[in-house]
């Protein structure tokens, strides 16, 4: 059935042409993208910086099966290819995912897209993932979907997939190598046996690739994740990197693997370790080399319903989603109000942006040269500095330098803890926070306590207040400059070896 | 004769859609195979399915009783060597 289709739309190629692949060849950030895929791109959540402190993307959970095994994943949670670990959605039939969609759409105008989350891989459970696209692209169709797949069963559902409202695919691509991937992933499911080691992740590798180039050659946007292990395919990585941004991939994410003993998974349990912050960041500037890295994927669900800084999530229980009467034609246009007032915001930022970014470049460089400094940021959305210190769940990490301010990444607060046994007093919350900002020189909040101040201070991070409610970049780039200006950005960070005692 | 799911089970969903013979449901603790209905999968699959795809050592016991995937059958690891692949692993 899937074949006779697919001989269809090797016309249907031809006639879009080329969309991405061939034209990604040297240039990075979006100009190697044609504008109408620019466009798709803007108010893009996974994508866009900006929009990212605006616009929401919201997951169900329709799709249980899976037809890997990844030496990071139990099974019980989320799939780990896309999700924090450790999450559990609740499983959903389509039309409850339906139902629960439009609910929080009609109520969030914020959310703009849809994902099929884990646990499982969507497109292992090709029925339930594309019953619940089909009605949405029918009932909803100011909601972009997208659909991220461990790839293995990609090839065969590229021609369904093209049918939808469709905005991107995400595929988990951890190795090219099959000697790499035999470390990562113990066996597949394919053409109903189970297939082991190395020949199964030679199968799964192929299978990926062609995917990934059957998808950009029909113009759909891919991003592609990686796990990075180190020790496993740390290395390999940059390779990957090369390899899928000829492909045509649009993005290139590189996620830390989180491996806890508690998860129960085959890492956690046998005590593989995760990147360091500076290996990782290490190895994505590496990568960023010669593609547009994705730095703000929170490794979470990055749900509408948490985006708001406020924890929402119980407004929308499936019980209360039966119940609602949702009025969406109405609702749809109450989205786009919103969508353009933001949309109108960002403009205006981005002019204000670069006013402040020229009086920072001509200070800086009349000086010695002066290096770059991460700083963290407590926000809890809208783009503007606006969190107190002590309520903030994760920071914003942005790196300023002489010429610009770039975000980083996402590093969060107690990521697995739930206040059990290991989880001592107070005083070991900011100790972990404090640990979690390694690296970091200051950190910017809307307020913060006396007594987390002094021992930000005493570790070498210094507390500053002095910016709530202004936007982010502009904040950063002030207090860059005043580091610049006091002249501590000519030396050696001193807090180095402060850190390596606490 | 019939394969049967035991409490390791961990409800992943992966083996229900693939049994031939609609033997295998939903339930709590965990899911189940109907004895009656299961075939072994004879007469349409080479292997088991549901043993072919899940992820659990010895969640589904073969008509012996015994466990269809036995430990070390999936991570690759045979239990003797699980100290010195774990060392290998903590070193990287
Ligand atoms: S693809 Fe996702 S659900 Fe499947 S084993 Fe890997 S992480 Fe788990
Ligand atoms: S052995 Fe085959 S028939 Fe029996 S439960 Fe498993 S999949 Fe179904
Ligand atoms: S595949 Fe195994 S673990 Fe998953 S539901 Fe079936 S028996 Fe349970």
């Amino acid at each position: 059935m899937e074949l006779k289709v697919i001989g269809q739309s090797e016309d249907n190629t031809a006639e879009s042409g080329c969309s991405s692949s061939g034209c990604g060849g040297s240039s990075d950030q979006l100009s190697h993208l044609p504008e109408h895929i620019r466009d798709k791109v803007h108010n893009h959540p996974c994508y866009s910086e900006e929009a990212h402190h605006h616009f929401a993307r919201m997951h169900v959970a329709v799709a249980p099966a899976c037809n890997i095994q990844c030496h990071y994943c139990n099974r019980k949670y989320d799939c780990a290819n896309e999700s924090r670990p450790g999450v559990v959605s609740e499983l959903l039939t389509p039309d409850q995912a339906v139902k629960k969609v439009m609910a929080v759409a009609a109520n969030i105008p914020q959310m703009t897209v849809l994902g099929i989350a884990g646990p499982g891989d969507p497109l292992a459970n090709p029925e339930r993932t594309f019953d619940t696209f089909r009605q949405l692209t029918e009932k909803a169709p100011d909601i972009k979907l997208c659909v991220s797949t461990n790839g293995l069963s990609l090839p065969d559902q590229v021609e369904e997939l093209c049918k939808h409202n469709i905005d991107h695919v995400t595929i988990t691509i951890n190795c090219v190598d099959p000697d790499v991937g035999a470390k990562i992933y113990p066996w597949i499911f394919w053409n109903n046996r189970r297939i082991k080691g190395r020949k199964g992740a030679k199968i799964l590798i192929e299978q990926q690739q062609k995917g990934l180039k059957m998808l950009t050659d029909r113009g759909i946007l891919v991003k592609v994740n990686s796990v990075m292990i180190p020790g496993v395919n740390d290395q390999h990585l940059e390779e990957v990197s090369k390899v899928v941004k000829e492909k045509g991939a649009f993005l290139h994410n590189v996620m830390p693997l989180i491996a806890e003993a508690e998860h129960g998974t085959f890492y956690g349990v046998m005590g593989q370790r995760g990147p360091t912050h500076d290996e990782l960041q290490t190895l994505q500037d590496k990568c960023a080399g010669d593609m547009n890295m994705m730095r703000h994927c929170r490794q979470c669900r990055a749900d509408a319903v948490g985006m708001l800084g406020e924890d929402r999530g119980d407004e929308f229980t499936m019980d209360k989603v039966e119940v609602m009467d949702v009025d969406y034609e109405q609702a749809m246009i109450k989205r786009a109000d919103y969508q353009a007032e933001i949309e109108a915001k960002l403009e205006a930022q981005k002019k204000s942006a670069n006013e402040t970014f020229i009086p920072l470049t001509a200070l800086t460089t009349k000086k010695k040269e002066t290096r770059p400094v991460l700083m963290a940021v407590a926000t809890s959305g809208g783009g503007v500095i606006n969190q107190h210190f002590g309520h903030a769940k994760e920071f914003l990490i942005y790196e300023a330098s002489m010429t610009d301010v770039r975000f980083i990444g996402h590093r969060k607060v107690d990521l697995y803890c739930s206040g059990g046994d290991t989880c001592g007093d107070a005083e070991t919350t900011l100790q972990k926070t404090i640990r979690l900002l390694e690296g970091c020189e200051a950190v910017l909040c809307s307020k913060i306590g006396y007594e987390p101040w002094e021992v930000l201070e005493e570790s070498g991070i210094q507390p500053n207040g002095e910016h709530a409610m202004e936007p982010i970049e502009e904040a950063v780039a002030k207090v860059y400059a005043e580091m610049a200006e006091s002249g501590q950005l000519e030396q050696q960070r001193q807090a180095d070896q402060l850190q390596a005692g606490a | 004769m019939a394969y049967e799911i035991i409490e390791s089970c961990v409800n992943c969903w992966a083996c229900e859609p693939l049994c031939p013979s609609d033997a295998i449901f939903e339930a709590r603790p965990h899911f189940k195979i109907d004895a009656k209905k299961c075939t072994e999968c004879e007469g349409d699959h080479v292997d088991p399915q549901c043993v072919s795809i899940c992820p659990i050592e010895g969640a589904i016991l073969n008509p012996f009783s015994e466990p269809a995937n036995p430990p070390g059958s999936l991570t690759g690891i045979p239990p003797e060597r699980m100290e010195e692949v774990m060392a290998e692993i903590q070193s990287r």
